[in-house]
């Protein structure tokens, strides 16, 4: 007895956007990233094709991190002092782009080296991230902006309170922003349009909804994912931008992840525990729709590459 | 599908003869309606409309429930296909798979069935176990018994090897795998005499969908479905599109629930198609490893794919000490919202500084979520400190505010007068450097 499938008919879409400009574009970048473009629910094929797969970018940052979790540093070892050098290792690891942080102490010459290394190091399209306090960002961050102009990078992280300059510098410099909403489908699309209303071009903006770790929140995330997407296909302009996600950075921040002693038994091996925590997270996250997935161990980046292909190839 | 008080009514005897106590028929059918009457009430409906009543109110993906000797696991009875549209309400049932050829098999479930973590107050297990026939099933079945009482799944395909266990069982509700369109005959004899629920399994919705109406027609109502499916992208589509047959379509031959075996492309793939499954409608995920480090994140994951989003986890009010806190030690206040909770109390804890930390009654909330709404004030603060008995702890009284509600403090002040009260960092991220620099 053949059965109908109920399938959905939306009229709205996933905006796809491409992040980075090769030579042809005026950039420097050996390829570009396209994300987005979704008509469905994430990867019901039945309905139409995923047209292009979600992507994994590893996180670095401009110096060594003194508070990233020790198996971390175990498996970047040395690289990490040198954000060239991680890059390198990033993109062995399989990344198809790059997080580069910026930090605190970094003066604006350190931040602008720092990004120039990097997109000497690789040909990856790249993401940078300021310290997160709204004043140094704009210090680091318009200037690298200028001096990186025309290879598309994304810039972040736009908050309500911190979104002008950021908008203001990509906008002259031919980048991209990131635009983070506390895990509200009305504060997204608020950002959202905030951003538009200065003149961006909504091919530069990607959404990030606010991540939660597995254990800290991420049923909050979750759900704001599926109904910011469900918004999108119903044809709401201000949430069809594809999302970005930070489990690796929210999850290393749990206590699973860091700690390694003095936890209970229950919790069994710390390392393996550890990616699990990242892979877990992650995995909840690109069946709620996210297109750009910021990870830091390798061992997560190769789970989450395999199951998005699973995921597509369907 | 439910029905509308009208819709019953044309099903009743519309005779008001009002022996079911409501003075009409019509007025008797709205309390049905609204499921606050038994359709018993009335001696004189029909068979017809009983059977017509009885489907309509059977919820659209059956319930499934195991059990053994106290302990039960149930899965099913799910009505919608996102969280936030209004809950997912039965977590799907964590087994383990063992080998009934394993001669370690007892003491594999012993060590498996010991375990238990602890998540925001609630302690979690796995549900159960899987028992492959790959060897002498009936004295594998006796030896995993007298080492756990949790509900069994069997796995074979003879059906007298499936039924002399399933003796053993007798009073149980165990869940046989598997029936194809090969064996279901005997299957279904088998789970029908032993009151077993049963898996049945094809390649396609189409061939799945036969296969259940047939087992049901041999007398078993107690379904799960294998959907198959080579990969995660498979799966997603196999699992959402027999939610979707069931729940918008109200398919019957699809409205059971679904297990899914999470290594059957490889262990190192386990963790991952185990979330899928969690995330995307399974009813029994069954995992071959055991292995704490991925069986805790998993149950997190049930935990927090399944919380109800109109009611967040929440910790118990009280006061924890953190660190072994002395009389002089410092007072922190927070909310019972487990996130906030967890995030200050991982802080403290991991700078190792001694606090006494009053968790209030804030429903739920987090710090600014709950300030916004009335939940969390000088009013409440107050009643935490004198309810828990705080003062009796210490030898200073000197109490810490979240920095986000540094506008409570002068209320805080004048409902606490014998308190020092002091505005800390914004974020707990702040706290260990707060404590040690200006709390000394
Ligand atoms: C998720 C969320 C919700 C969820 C609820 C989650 C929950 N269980 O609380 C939902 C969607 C239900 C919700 C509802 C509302 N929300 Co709300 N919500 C948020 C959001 C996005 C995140 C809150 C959160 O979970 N934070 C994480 C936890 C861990 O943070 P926290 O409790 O503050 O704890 C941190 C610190 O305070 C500190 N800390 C905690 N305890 C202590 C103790 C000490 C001693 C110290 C030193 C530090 C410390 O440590 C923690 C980590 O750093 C925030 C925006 C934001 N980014 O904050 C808005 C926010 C809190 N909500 C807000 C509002 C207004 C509301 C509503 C009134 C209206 C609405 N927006 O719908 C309702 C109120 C609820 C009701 N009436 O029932 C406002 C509050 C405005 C204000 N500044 O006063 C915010 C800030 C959003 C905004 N910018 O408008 N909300
Ligand atoms: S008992 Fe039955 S027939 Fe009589 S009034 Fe009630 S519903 Fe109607």
């Amino acid at each position: 007895m053949p059965i109908e499938i109920p399938k959905d008919k939306w009229t709205g879409n996933i905006r796809a956007i491409t992040i980075g400009a090769t030579s042809a574009d005026g950039g420097t970048r050996t390829k570009a990233v396209t994300v987005g473009g979704g008509t469905t629910m994430p990867y019901l094929q039945f309905e139409a094709p995923t047209p292009n797969k979600p992507v994994i970018a590893i996180e670095i940052k401009s110096r060594k991190p003194e508070d990233w979790s020790p198996l971390l540093a175990e498996v970047w070892g040395e690289a990490m002092a040198d954000p060239a050098r991680w890059a390198k290792k990033a993109e062995e690891a399989g990344a198809d782009l790059l997080v580069l942080a910026l930090t605190v102490e970094d003066s604006v010459e350190d931040a602008v080296k720092a990004v120039k290394s990097v997109l000497e190091a690789t040909g990856l399209p790249l993401i940078v991230w300021g310290p997160g306090q709204a004043e140094k960002d704009n210090e680091l961050l318009v200037p690298v902006s200028e001096a990186t102009k025309g290879e598309r990078l994304v810039l972040g992280i736009c908050e309500d309170k911190n979104y002008r300059t950021i908008v203001a510098t990509a906008m002259a410099n031919g980048h991209l922003v990131q635009a983070r909403a506390p895990m509200d489908v009305n504060l997204s699309k608020q950002l959202n349009i905030l951003i538009s209303d200065m003149g961006m071009p909504k091919e530069r903006i990607l959404m990030d909804p606010t991540t939660g770790a597995l254990g800290y929140g991420i049923e909050y995330g979750y759900s704001v994912m599926e109904r910011l997407r469900l918004a999108a296909l119903q044809g709401d302009a201000m949430t069809q931008f594809p999302m970005i996600v930070t489990p690796g950075f929210e999850a290393w921040k749990t206590k699973e992840a860091k700690v390694g002693e003095g936890v209970p038994e229950a919790w069994g091996d710390w390392n393996a525990r550890a990616i699990n925590w990242e892979t877990i997270t992650a995995t909840a996250l690109v069946e709620s729709g996210a297109d750009i997935i910021v990870l830091r161990h390798p061992e997560s980046v190769k789970r989450i590459k395999e199951a998005i292909e699973e995921l597509i190839a369907a | 599908m439910a029905l509308s008080g009208i819709q019953i009514y044309k099903m009743l005897p519309q005779t008001n003869c009002k022996e079911c106590g409501f003075p009409t028929c019509l007025a008797f059918a709205m309390k049905l309606a609204a499921k606050q009457v038994e359709l018993s009430a009335c001696p004189y409906v029909s068979e017809e409309s009983k059977k017509q009543l009885a489907e309509s109110a059977a919820p659209p993906i059956r319930l499934i429930t195991l059990k053994a000797d106290g302990t039960e696991v149930k899965v099913g009875n799910e009505v919608v296909m996102f969280r936030h549209e209004k809950t997912f309400y039965n977590k799907p049932g964590l087994f383990l798979r063992l080998k009934a050829s394993d001669p370690d098999i007892a003491k594999k479930v012993a060590t498996a069935d010991a375990y238990k973590v602890n998540y925001v107050g609630m302690d979690f297990n796995l549900n159960g176990y899987a028992i492959e026939a790959d060897g002498d099933l009936s004295a594998a079945v006796k030896a995993v018994r007298e080492v756990t009482k949790r509900p069994l799944i069997l796995i074979g395909t003879d059906a007298a090897v499936l039924d002399s266990s399933l003796s053993l069982l007798s009073g149980e509700s165990t869940l046989v795998y598997a029936a194809d369109s090969s064996n279901y005959e005997s299957l279904a004899d088998v789970a029908k005499k032993h009151k077993a629920s049963l898996v049945v399994k094809a390649d396609s919705l189409d061939d799945l969908a036969d296969l259940t109406q047939k087992v049901q027609a041999k007398g078993v109502e107690d379904m799960v479905l294998d959907l198959g499916g080579k990969n995660l992208g498979e799966w997603l589509a196999r699992s959402t599109q027999a939610r979707r047959l069931a729940l918008k379509s109200n398919f019957k031959p699809l409205g059971y629930p679904t297990i899914f075996f999470a290594a059957q492309n490889g262990l190192d793939k386990e963790a991952v198609y185990a979330s899928q499954a969690i995330a995307k409608y399974a009813g029994f995920v069954v995992i071959d490893t055991f292995a704490p480090e991925m069986i805790y994140p998993l149950l997190v994951l049930r935990e927090n794919i399944y919380t109800d989003p109109q009611k967040p986890i929440q910790v118990q009010p009280g006061i924890y000490e953190i660190n072994s806190p002395k009389p002089e030690s410092p007072v922190l206040v927070t909310t019972n919202f487990s996130i906030t909770y967890f995030a200050v109390a991982n802080e403290v804890e991991g700078s190792g500084l001694p606090a006494w930390l009053v968790v209030t009654d804030a429903e739920g909330m987090s710090v600014l979520t709950a300030w916004a709404a009335g939940k969390f004030d000088a009013e409440r603060i107050a009643k935490a400190i004198k309810g828990f008995n705080v003062a009796d702890k210490v030898s200073k009284k000197r109490l810490v505010l979240p920095g986000h509600v540094a506008v409570l403090s002068g209320e805080v002040e004048e409902e606490l007068s014998d308190w020092e009260i002091r505005v800390g960092p914004r974020e707990a991220v702040d706290l260990p450097a707060f404590m040690k620099q200006a709390l000394n």
